[in-house]
């Protein structure tokens, strides 16, 4: 009996990895993105590993100012570097973007890498026709005639839901809703079929039952294209329909990283388990939602020695605390930050955690 | 596009007409009229002598009438006699206004070539060396008064040096059509135009370099350079299209005001245009060149003010009419 269990353990585990764990397409080690404030450097991203593989949705997920978008960015190369230090390695294709020459990094970012940014409403350039924004990243990524990246234009646009393309294609981004837009921006991005992916907070901007569509949307593409996903977000929401694995950010730093059924099943960091108690429940009427006190601290104002998070759970006796808070892997493949996970308890006389996957 | 133009000229019938009337009514207005004026510091005129030339001149009727009377006139190209000239006011300004269009236009061209690569420079690579340079140009030309700047120029380049004539728009002696003409009417414009122009420049480099740095930070350009752009096409296909716009809808109010505006450059190089005789006609209170001469101020910021709406709305689709 027994030996079952740990044989269909076993077993489980193989497909996982047959499944989940493809080829890496992405390798960050230890990725270090400081911004010049006054003068001195402030780590924004301060030493996130993370990877991803084929196939393979991994959410990133915090509050804002934690260094998500920081962490999306340094990947593109898109920060400004007269005011921005990388350090550490992104692998991607065998070579480290960050030592990559800026037209090298052209040859990349675009045509194997596709960004899908947070506002529809102004990441369009105002006086360019669609069709002409969408064939851009073409023009410099593929060697195609005109008339074929038209086309390819056309497939595109039908790809991410547009049904009158024609039209679509000679309009201007003002005469397209947000909605539209954010699906002509995704287009963008699957213009030269990606490898991977980077969506920052792809629904953020939009209104609920658009939020829902472009959501849809994305999973449909997904389930088309064989490239890896970075989903950045921070709608719970989101991460628990559409990704693989999530990584819990924090201050710069992730604090756990799990895949997703035993993130949701088995938090086990302060912060994941506030987070996931903070999700509103119409399973039952509370009196008072769950909210984590304090806001996460500017980078100016981090203190960068011990458990980040200790400051908001004051009530956690500084003992449970790591004094070098290292990853460690609780589960395979479940990774935390920090020891105060193990004694950690939610104040009594304020909202008990509850179920998180009410479905 | 074109019924746009055509209802946008259509606008401007109204618009002329309402100019005349405050136009007229504000010369009117001034102290004094044309009898003052002609016989200033004369002994000899009388007061009756006076009062009968305004009863000839129907100076003493009401303003009204003398508004009907000048605008019937000016809607068949008769702006009256200039009574300091003697000579039909379209005639006396049909000389200078070529001048002067030709003073502002080249004006323009020349402050567009400097400032447009300053402001691009400056914005592009800003906080460098050349950016500082730029900006401190840019102090420079807005504060130095352009009555000084120009009195410099004239004293140093043909005083001194001789290099070029020191008032005139053309020299007597050359016949009219031929190359040499040419030649010597770009020679008696370069120093008027270039004085002109680098103190212009200021406003053109400012809004561009403000502009730039502005739309730099835009998540479009992000969009561009998640695309792989070239960093040197992020500039000219994404960021100067966007930046340019305001500067290519202040063309048409540029042009107003440097036909206006060259009054001051105009007196200093003894240059016979339209700013000159402005000044000499309101001291002489040369009443019909003076209206005349505001309504064609007028009439080029209106003309300026359309040509820049139309100009704005080729360039960008936002604000096009279908």
């Amino acid at each position: 009996m027994t030996e079952n269990l740990l044989f269909e353990i076993e077993i489980y585990r193989l497909y996982k990895e047959e499944v989940f764990l493809g080829n890496s397409v992405l390798e960050i080690e230890n990725l270090r993105a400081s911004f010049r404030i006054k003068g001195d450097y402030y780590a924004a991203v301060d030493g996130v590993s993370l990877t991803v593989h084929e196939n393979e949705v991994v959410a990133i997920v915090g509050e804002s100012g934690c260094g998500k978008s920081a962490l999306a960015l340094s990947i593109m190369g898109l920060h400004n570097l007269k005011t921005t230090k990388l350090e550490g390695q992104v692998n991607f294709q065998s070579q480290n973007l960050l030592s990559l020459s800026p037209a090298k990094l052209n040859k990349v970012r675009g045509k194997d890498i596709g960004m899908i940014f947070q506002d529809p409403m102004t990441a369009l350039n105002p006086l360019a026709t669609i069709g002409r924004q969408i064939e851009e990243p073409m023009d410099y990524h593929m060697k195609l005639s005109s008339a074929a990246k038209k086309k390819r234009t056309m497939d595109l646009l039908r790809r991410v839901g547009i049904k009158n393309e024609q039209r679509i294609y000679g309009q201007y981004p003002h005469e397209l809703s947000g909605g539209m837009r954010q699906r002509v921006i995704i287009a963008i991005a699957l213009a030269c079929d990606p490898v991977l992916l980077i969506a920052d907070e792809p629904t953020t901007a939009l209104d609920v039952t658009i939020q829902a569509q472009i959501m849809d949307l994305l999973k449909e593409l997904q389930n088309q294209i064989k490239s890896g996903i970075i989903l950045i977000t921070h709608d719970l929401g989101v991460v628990a329909e559409m990704a693989d694995r999530v990584a819990v950010m924090y201050a710069g730093e992730v604090v756990e990283i799990a895949e997703v059924r035993e993130l949701f099943m088995n938090p086990l960091h302060p912060y994941t388990r506030s987070l996931l108690n903070s999700i509103p429940s119409n399973m039952e009427a509370k009196a008072k939602l769950h909210v984590i006190e304090g806001i996460v601290p500017s980078i100016q104002n981090l203190d960068r020695i011990g458990c980040r998070f200790a400051p908001r759970v004051a009530w956690v006796p500084e003992e449970d605390h790591e004094t070098n808070p290292q990853m460690h892997e609780v589960k395979p493949n479940h990774f935390v930050r920090c020891t105060c996970y193990k004694n950690f308890h939610f104040p009594e006389g304020r909202v008990g955690e509850k179920d998180y996957v009410a479905t | 596009m074109l019924k746009f133009i055509l209802r946008r000229t259509l606008i401007m019938i109204p618009q002329l007409f309402l100019l005349s009337l405050i136009v007229f009514v504000l010369a009117k207005a001034m102290p004094g009229d044309a009898i003052t004026g002609a016989f200033a510091g004369d002994p000899n005129a009388t007061e009756e002598r006076k009062e009968e030339l305004r009863e000839k001149f129907g100076l003493n009727d009401p303003w009204y009438e003398q508004y009907g009377r000048w605008i019937g006139n000016a809607v068949q190209g008769d702006f009256g006699s200039s009574y300091m000239y003697k000579q039909p006011v379209t005639t006396l300004l049909a000389g200078k206004v070529g001048n002067t269009v030709l003073l502002a236009l080249f004006t323009l061209i020349i402050t567009y070539i400097i400032a447009i690569p300053l402001g691009i420079v400056a914005g592009r690579w800003t906080d460098t060396w050349a950016d500082k340079l730029i900006v401190t140009y840019n102090y420079f030309s807005f504060a130095t008064p352009l009555f000084v700047f120009s009195l410099l120029m004239l004293f140093l380049f043909s005083f001194i040096l001789g290099w070029f004539p020191i008032g005139g728009s053309v020299d007597i002696k050359i016949e009219e059509g031929t190359w040499d003409y040419i030649v010597s009417k770009m020679e008696h414009l370069f120093l008027p135009v270039m004085s002109g122009a680098l103190l212009a420049t200021f406003g053109t480099i400012q809004y561009l370099r403000n502009d730039i740095i502005d739309t730099k930070l835009k998540d479009f350009v992000k969009t561009a350079r998640a695309k792989g752009v070239p960093e040197r096409k992020v500039y000219t296909k994404h960021i100067l299209r966007n930046s340019l716009l305001p500067i290519a809808a202040f063309l048409g109010y540029e042009i107003a005001g440097l036909i206006g505006g060259s009054i001051f450059i105009e007196s200093i190089f003894s240059y016979p245009g339209l700013g000159q005789l402005f000044l000499t006609s309101i001291g002489a209170r040369d009443f019909t060149v003076v209206t005349a001469l505001v309504m064609i101020l007028g009439t080029a910021t209106i003309i300026g003010t359309m040509l820049s709406d139309i100009i704005l709305s080729i360039v960008d689709p936002r604000i096009r009419v279908e």
